[in-house]
Protein backbone atom coordinates (compact mmCIF):
# COMPACT_ATOMS: atom_id res chain seq x y z
CA UNK A 1 0.00 0.00 0.00
CA UNK A 2 3.02 2.57 0.58
CA UNK A 3 4.36 1.38 -2.52
CA UNK A 4 1.35 2.16 -4.53
CA UNK A 5 0.73 5.61 -2.28
CA UNK A 6 4.75 6.62 -3.30
CA UNK A 7 4.14 5.33 -7.19
CA UNK A 8 0.87 7.09 -7.21
CA UNK A 9 2.87 10.56 -5.58
CA UNK A 10 5.75 9.98 -8.32
CA UNK A 11 3.33 9.93 -10.52
CA UNK A 12 1.60 13.04 -9.77
CA UNK A 13 4.81 14.83 -9.65
CA UNK A 14 6.32 13.77 -13.14
CA UNK A 15 2.62 14.50 -14.87
CA UNK A 16 2.49 18.18 -12.51
CA UNK A 17 6.07 19.13 -13.79
CA UNK A 18 6.02 17.95 -17.57
CA UNK A 19 5.94 20.53 -20.34
CA UNK A 20 3.79 20.02 -23.42
CA UNK A 21 7.00 20.07 -25.80
CA UNK A 22 10.58 21.66 -25.86
CA UNK A 23 13.06 21.48 -22.64
CA UNK A 24 11.72 19.55 -19.23
CA UNK A 25 13.31 20.36 -16.17
CA UNK A 26 16.88 18.91 -16.22
CA UNK A 27 17.56 18.65 -20.15
CA UNK A 28 20.68 20.38 -21.63
CA UNK A 29 20.10 23.37 -23.36
CA UNK A 30 21.54 23.97 -27.00
CA UNK A 31 23.73 27.33 -27.36
CA UNK A 32 21.97 30.23 -29.61
CA UNK A 33 22.83 33.53 -30.91
CA UNK A 34 20.17 35.95 -31.24
CA UNK A 35 20.08 39.40 -32.46
CA UNK A 36 20.32 42.16 -29.19
CA UNK A 37 18.79 46.13 -29.14
CA UNK A 38 21.74 46.95 -29.78
CA UNK A 39 22.51 44.82 -33.11
CA UNK A 40 24.90 42.88 -31.60
CA UNK A 41 24.36 39.13 -31.41
CA UNK A 42 24.21 37.48 -27.88
CA UNK A 43 24.93 33.62 -26.95
CA UNK A 44 25.27 31.92 -23.68
CA UNK A 45 28.84 31.62 -24.36
CA UNK A 46 29.44 35.33 -24.38
CA UNK A 47 29.07 35.06 -20.49
CA UNK A 48 32.08 33.35 -19.58
CA UNK A 49 32.09 34.12 -15.78
CA UNK A 50 28.44 32.88 -15.42
CA UNK A 51 27.38 30.28 -12.97
CA UNK A 52 23.87 30.42 -14.70
CA UNK A 53 21.35 32.27 -16.45
CA UNK A 54 17.91 33.66 -16.30
CA UNK A 55 16.29 33.06 -19.60
CA UNK A 56 12.87 35.09 -20.02
CA UNK A 57 10.41 35.01 -22.33
CA UNK A 58 8.48 38.25 -22.50
CA UNK A 59 7.31 40.75 -25.06
CA UNK A 60 6.45 44.42 -25.30
CA UNK A 61 2.54 44.17 -25.39
CA UNK A 62 0.83 41.65 -23.06
CA UNK A 63 -0.03 43.40 -19.89
CA UNK A 64 1.39 40.30 -17.33
CA UNK A 65 4.81 40.42 -18.95
CA UNK A 66 4.53 44.55 -18.52
CA UNK A 67 3.22 43.90 -14.34
CA UNK A 68 6.93 41.42 -14.30
CA UNK A 69 8.66 44.26 -15.92
CA UNK A 70 10.13 45.82 -13.44
CA UNK A 71 11.01 42.67 -11.20
CA UNK A 72 13.01 41.67 -14.02
CA UNK A 73 14.88 44.99 -14.18
CA UNK A 74 15.46 43.92 -10.60
CA UNK A 75 16.12 40.67 -10.65
CA UNK A 76 19.40 41.00 -13.09
CA UNK A 77 20.73 43.92 -11.07
CA UNK A 78 20.48 41.43 -8.10
CA UNK A 79 21.82 38.18 -9.76
CA UNK A 80 23.83 39.73 -12.53
CA UNK A 81 26.74 40.37 -10.37
CA UNK A 82 26.22 36.96 -8.43
CA UNK A 83 26.33 35.17 -11.90
CA UNK A 84 23.29 35.08 -12.63
CA UNK A 85 22.31 37.03 -15.88
CA UNK A 86 18.87 37.74 -17.16
CA UNK A 87 18.58 37.02 -21.00
CA UNK A 88 15.25 38.04 -22.20
CA UNK A 89 13.76 36.53 -25.49
CA UNK A 90 10.94 38.10 -27.46
CA UNK A 91 9.34 35.16 -28.69
CA UNK A 92 6.47 36.82 -30.46
CA UNK A 93 6.00 37.01 -34.39
CA UNK A 94 5.70 40.89 -35.63
CA UNK A 95 3.53 39.91 -38.14
CA UNK A 96 1.16 38.85 -35.89
CA UNK A 97 1.56 41.23 -32.96
CA UNK A 98 2.98 44.78 -34.61
CA UNK A 99 3.75 46.04 -31.06
CA UNK A 100 6.53 42.94 -30.59
CA UNK A 101 9.02 44.33 -34.09
CA UNK A 102 12.14 44.71 -33.27
CA UNK A 103 12.40 48.13 -33.78
CA UNK A 104 9.26 48.07 -31.34
CA UNK A 105 11.47 46.35 -28.94
CA UNK A 106 14.56 48.19 -29.38
CA UNK A 107 12.44 51.56 -28.22
CA UNK A 108 11.36 49.64 -24.88
CA UNK A 109 14.84 48.92 -23.60
CA UNK A 110 16.04 52.35 -24.42
CA UNK A 111 13.01 53.75 -22.39
CA UNK A 112 13.67 51.27 -19.92
CA UNK A 113 17.27 51.37 -19.73
CA UNK A 114 16.99 47.37 -20.00
CA UNK A 115 20.84 46.57 -18.19
CA UNK A 116 20.19 42.92 -19.86
CA UNK A 117 20.16 41.79 -23.36
CA UNK A 118 16.52 41.46 -25.06
CA UNK A 119 16.58 39.20 -27.98
CA UNK A 120 14.59 39.18 -31.15
CA UNK A 121 14.18 35.42 -32.01
CA UNK A 122 12.96 35.82 -36.09
CA UNK A 123 11.73 32.33 -36.97
CA UNK A 124 11.07 31.51 -33.41
CA UNK A 125 13.27 28.63 -33.65
CA UNK A 126 14.38 29.38 -30.30
CA UNK A 127 11.34 29.64 -28.68
CA UNK A 128 10.12 26.65 -29.66
CA UNK A 129 13.47 24.39 -29.01
CA UNK A 130 12.77 26.06 -25.65
CA UNK A 131 8.91 25.31 -25.41
CA UNK A 132 7.99 28.52 -24.21
CA UNK A 133 4.25 29.23 -24.36
CA UNK A 134 3.58 32.36 -22.95
CA UNK A 135 5.07 35.66 -21.55
CA UNK A 136 6.24 35.68 -19.33
CA UNK A 137 7.69 32.66 -19.28
CA UNK A 138 11.22 32.06 -17.21
CA UNK A 139 14.01 29.03 -17.97
CA UNK A 140 16.25 29.17 -15.20
CA UNK A 141 19.49 27.82 -16.47
CA UNK A 142 22.65 26.34 -14.38
CA UNK A 143 25.96 25.81 -15.98
CA UNK A 144 27.70 22.61 -15.59
CA UNK A 145 30.68 20.87 -16.95
CA UNK A 146 27.70 18.54 -19.11
CA UNK A 147 26.20 21.76 -20.58
CA UNK A 148 23.94 24.43 -19.42
CA UNK A 149 20.88 22.35 -17.65
CA UNK A 150 17.36 23.42 -17.39
CA UNK A 151 16.95 23.87 -12.97
CA UNK A 152 13.67 25.67 -13.37
CA UNK A 153 10.76 26.32 -15.10
CA UNK A 154 7.99 28.90 -14.72
CA UNK A 155 7.11 31.98 -13.01
CA UNK A 156 9.30 34.72 -10.97
CA UNK A 157 6.74 34.50 -8.09
CA UNK A 158 3.21 33.67 -7.89
CA UNK A 159 1.80 36.87 -7.14
CA UNK A 160 1.19 39.20 -10.22
CA UNK A 161 -1.38 41.54 -9.17
CA UNK A 162 1.42 42.56 -6.32
CA UNK A 163 -1.36 41.63 -3.83
CA UNK A 164 -0.70 38.49 -2.73
CA UNK A 165 0.44 38.27 1.30
CA UNK A 166 1.55 34.86 0.57
CA UNK A 167 4.22 35.51 -1.91
CA UNK A 168 6.77 32.88 -2.85
CA UNK A 169 9.63 33.79 -4.75
CA UNK A 170 9.58 30.79 -6.61
CA UNK A 171 12.68 32.10 -9.39
CA UNK A 172 14.69 33.70 -6.61
CA UNK A 173 13.84 30.53 -4.22
CA UNK A 174 15.16 28.45 -7.00
CA UNK A 175 18.59 30.28 -7.39
CA UNK A 176 18.90 30.18 -3.37
CA UNK A 177 18.97 26.38 -4.42
CA UNK A 178 21.67 26.22 -6.94
CA UNK A 179 23.90 28.45 -5.08
CA UNK A 180 23.82 26.23 -2.64
CA UNK A 181 24.51 23.61 -4.42
CA UNK A 182 21.03 21.79 -4.26
CA UNK A 183 18.38 21.45 -7.29
CA UNK A 184 15.34 23.57 -6.37
CA UNK A 185 12.57 22.00 -4.56
CA UNK A 186 9.93 23.60 -6.69
CA UNK A 187 11.75 23.15 -10.34
CA UNK A 188 8.06 23.70 -12.33
CA UNK A 189 4.91 26.51 -12.11
CA UNK A 190 2.28 27.46 -14.13
CA UNK A 191 1.09 30.64 -14.08
CA UNK A 192 -1.52 32.79 -16.43
CA UNK A 193 0.32 34.41 -19.14
CA UNK A 194 -0.36 35.57 -22.81
CA UNK A 195 0.13 32.53 -25.02
CA UNK A 196 2.59 33.11 -27.36
CA UNK A 197 1.87 34.43 -30.84
CA UNK A 198 3.24 31.97 -33.38
CA UNK A 199 3.48 32.82 -36.98
CA UNK A 200 0.40 32.16 -39.11
CA UNK B 1 -42.07 56.31 4.38
CA UNK B 2 -42.14 56.69 0.88
CA UNK B 3 -38.50 57.20 1.64
CA UNK B 4 -38.42 53.43 2.65
CA UNK B 5 -40.37 52.53 -0.21
CA UNK B 6 -37.54 53.92 -2.94
CA UNK B 7 -34.59 52.79 -1.60
CA UNK B 8 -36.16 49.03 -1.23
CA UNK B 9 -36.84 49.64 -4.91
CA UNK B 10 -33.43 51.08 -5.32
CA UNK B 11 -31.86 48.22 -3.35
CA UNK B 12 -34.29 45.42 -5.80
CA UNK B 13 -32.56 47.51 -8.87
CA UNK B 14 -28.98 46.82 -7.34
CA UNK B 15 -29.75 43.48 -6.49
CA UNK B 16 -30.99 42.56 -9.61
CA UNK B 17 -28.02 44.38 -11.76
CA UNK B 18 -25.77 42.47 -9.87
CA UNK B 19 -27.46 39.19 -10.51
CA UNK B 20 -26.52 40.15 -14.31
CA UNK B 21 -23.05 40.47 -13.81
CA UNK B 22 -19.81 38.77 -13.23
CA UNK B 23 -19.75 36.15 -10.23
CA UNK B 24 -16.52 34.14 -9.48
CA UNK B 25 -16.18 30.54 -9.68
CA UNK B 26 -13.58 28.58 -8.61
CA UNK B 27 -11.69 25.36 -10.40
CA UNK B 28 -13.94 23.51 -8.33
CA UNK B 29 -16.84 24.88 -8.73
CA UNK B 30 -16.17 25.05 -12.47
CA UNK B 31 -15.26 20.81 -12.51
CA UNK B 32 -18.49 20.15 -9.70
CA UNK B 33 -20.82 21.96 -12.74
CA UNK B 34 -18.69 19.95 -15.77
CA UNK B 35 -19.71 16.81 -13.86
CA UNK B 36 -23.50 17.80 -13.43
CA UNK B 37 -23.53 18.06 -17.45
CA UNK B 38 -25.36 15.31 -18.43
CA UNK B 39 -26.16 15.42 -21.98
CA UNK B 40 -24.91 19.33 -21.82
CA UNK B 41 -21.66 19.78 -24.21
CA UNK B 42 -19.60 22.50 -22.10
CA UNK B 43 -17.45 25.13 -24.14
CA UNK B 44 -15.33 26.67 -21.37
CA UNK B 45 -13.16 29.66 -22.77
CA UNK B 46 -10.36 30.95 -20.75
CA UNK B 47 -9.83 34.50 -21.67
CA UNK B 48 -9.07 38.32 -21.01
CA UNK B 49 -9.77 41.45 -20.99
CA UNK B 50 -6.62 42.79 -21.53
CA UNK B 51 -5.69 39.91 -24.20
CA UNK B 52 -5.70 40.53 -27.71
CA UNK B 53 -6.35 37.03 -29.15
CA UNK B 54 -9.22 36.77 -26.80
CA UNK B 55 -11.11 39.21 -27.31
CA UNK B 56 -10.82 38.77 -31.24
CA UNK B 57 -12.35 35.42 -30.55
CA UNK B 58 -14.71 35.87 -27.85
CA UNK B 59 -17.78 36.85 -30.60
CA UNK B 60 -17.13 33.29 -32.31
CA UNK B 61 -18.74 31.67 -28.95
CA UNK B 62 -21.81 33.54 -29.25
CA UNK B 63 -21.92 32.45 -32.95
CA UNK B 64 -21.63 28.74 -31.90
CA UNK B 65 -24.82 28.89 -29.91
CA UNK B 66 -26.41 30.66 -32.86
CA UNK B 67 -25.71 27.79 -34.80
CA UNK B 68 -26.81 25.42 -32.52
CA UNK B 69 -30.34 26.81 -31.14
CA UNK B 70 -31.21 23.31 -30.58
CA UNK B 71 -28.38 21.81 -28.81
CA UNK B 72 -27.75 21.19 -25.35
CA UNK B 73 -24.80 23.47 -25.60
CA UNK B 74 -23.44 25.58 -22.73
CA UNK B 75 -20.56 28.17 -23.36
CA UNK B 76 -18.46 29.06 -20.26
CA UNK B 77 -16.60 32.57 -20.36
CA UNK B 78 -14.02 32.18 -17.38
CA UNK B 79 -12.26 35.79 -17.01
CA UNK B 80 -8.95 35.58 -15.92
CA UNK B 81 -8.39 39.47 -15.27
CA UNK B 82 -7.44 40.31 -12.01
CA UNK B 83 -10.65 40.15 -9.02
CA UNK B 84 -9.93 43.99 -8.51
CA UNK B 85 -10.61 44.76 -12.14
CA UNK B 86 -14.36 43.52 -12.20
CA UNK B 87 -15.82 46.74 -11.70
CA UNK B 88 -13.80 48.66 -13.04
CA UNK B 89 -12.72 46.44 -16.49
CA UNK B 90 -14.74 43.21 -16.89
CA UNK B 91 -18.22 44.23 -16.45
CA UNK B 92 -17.87 47.33 -18.70
CA UNK B 93 -16.06 45.36 -21.46
CA UNK B 94 -18.98 42.59 -21.13
CA UNK B 95 -21.57 45.55 -21.74
CA UNK B 96 -19.28 47.23 -24.80
CA UNK B 97 -19.17 43.62 -26.62
CA UNK B 98 -23.05 42.60 -25.76
CA UNK B 99 -21.83 39.11 -24.35
CA UNK B 100 -24.81 37.00 -24.08
CA UNK B 101 -22.87 33.92 -22.44
CA UNK B 102 -22.18 33.41 -19.05
CA UNK B 103 -19.13 35.24 -17.36
CA UNK B 104 -17.21 34.90 -14.43
CA UNK B 105 -14.05 35.62 -13.13
CA UNK B 106 -11.65 32.59 -12.03
CA UNK B 107 -11.87 33.24 -7.53
CA UNK B 108 -8.77 30.75 -6.85
CA UNK B 109 -5.72 33.06 -5.79
CA UNK B 110 -3.51 30.11 -6.35
CA UNK B 111 -2.46 29.88 -9.87
CA UNK B 112 -0.71 26.59 -9.32
CA UNK B 113 -3.62 25.08 -8.07
CA UNK B 114 -6.18 26.23 -10.57
CA UNK B 115 -4.61 26.12 -13.67
CA UNK B 116 -3.84 22.22 -13.45
CA UNK B 117 -7.38 21.63 -12.16
CA UNK B 118 -9.06 23.36 -15.00
CA UNK B 119 -6.85 21.02 -16.74
CA UNK B 120 -3.52 19.16 -16.74
CA UNK B 121 -2.12 20.47 -20.35
CA UNK B 122 -2.58 24.14 -19.87
CA UNK B 123 0.31 25.75 -18.76
CA UNK B 124 -1.75 29.13 -18.01
CA UNK B 125 -1.09 30.85 -21.82
CA UNK B 126 -4.20 32.48 -22.63
CA UNK B 127 -6.47 32.22 -25.02
CA UNK B 128 -7.15 28.64 -24.75
CA UNK B 129 -10.41 26.27 -24.69
CA UNK B 130 -12.08 23.57 -22.88
CA UNK B 131 -14.87 21.18 -24.70
CA UNK B 132 -16.38 18.69 -22.43
CA UNK B 133 -19.04 16.05 -22.85
CA UNK B 134 -19.88 14.52 -19.77
CA UNK B 135 -22.82 11.84 -20.98
CA UNK B 136 -19.28 10.56 -23.31
CA UNK B 137 -16.56 11.17 -20.84
CA UNK B 138 -15.20 13.11 -23.70
CA UNK B 139 -12.36 15.82 -23.19
CA UNK B 140 -10.53 17.98 -25.23
CA UNK B 141 -7.78 20.86 -24.24
CA UNK B 142 -6.75 23.26 -26.95
CA UNK B 143 -4.19 25.51 -25.72
CA UNK B 144 -4.50 28.39 -28.41
CA UNK B 145 -6.25 30.63 -30.22
CA UNK B 146 -9.33 29.63 -32.97
CA UNK B 147 -10.63 30.43 -35.61
CA UNK B 148 -14.69 30.28 -35.87
CA UNK B 149 -14.07 27.42 -38.30
CA UNK B 150 -11.63 25.33 -36.07
CA UNK B 151 -14.74 26.31 -32.85
CA UNK B 152 -16.94 24.23 -35.02
CA UNK B 153 -14.74 21.57 -35.91
CA UNK B 154 -14.01 20.88 -32.29
CA UNK B 155 -17.75 21.73 -30.88
CA UNK B 156 -18.51 19.19 -33.73
CA UNK B 157 -16.13 16.26 -32.39
CA UNK B 158 -16.71 15.99 -29.47
CA UNK B 159 -20.59 16.90 -29.46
Amino acid sequence: MKRLTTFLLLAFIVKASAQTSGYQVGALVSDFSLKNTNNKTVALSDYPDAKGYIVAFTCNTCPVAKAYEERLIQLNSKYAPLGYPVIAINPNDPDVSAGDSFQAMQERAKSKQYAFAYLYDPGQEVTRQFGAERTPHIYLLQKTAKGNKVAYIGAIDNDPEEANPQRINYLENAIAALQKGKQPDVAFTKAVGCGVKFKK
Amino acid sequence: MKALFLSIVCYLCIAQLQAQQVSLLSADQLNERLKQGKDTVFVVNLWATWCVPCVKELPFFGRLQHAYPDNPLKILLISLDFRSKIKSEVEPFIKKMKLEQEVFVMNDVDQQTFIDKVDKQWSGSIPATLLVNTAKQQRKFIPNELTYEQLVDQYESIK
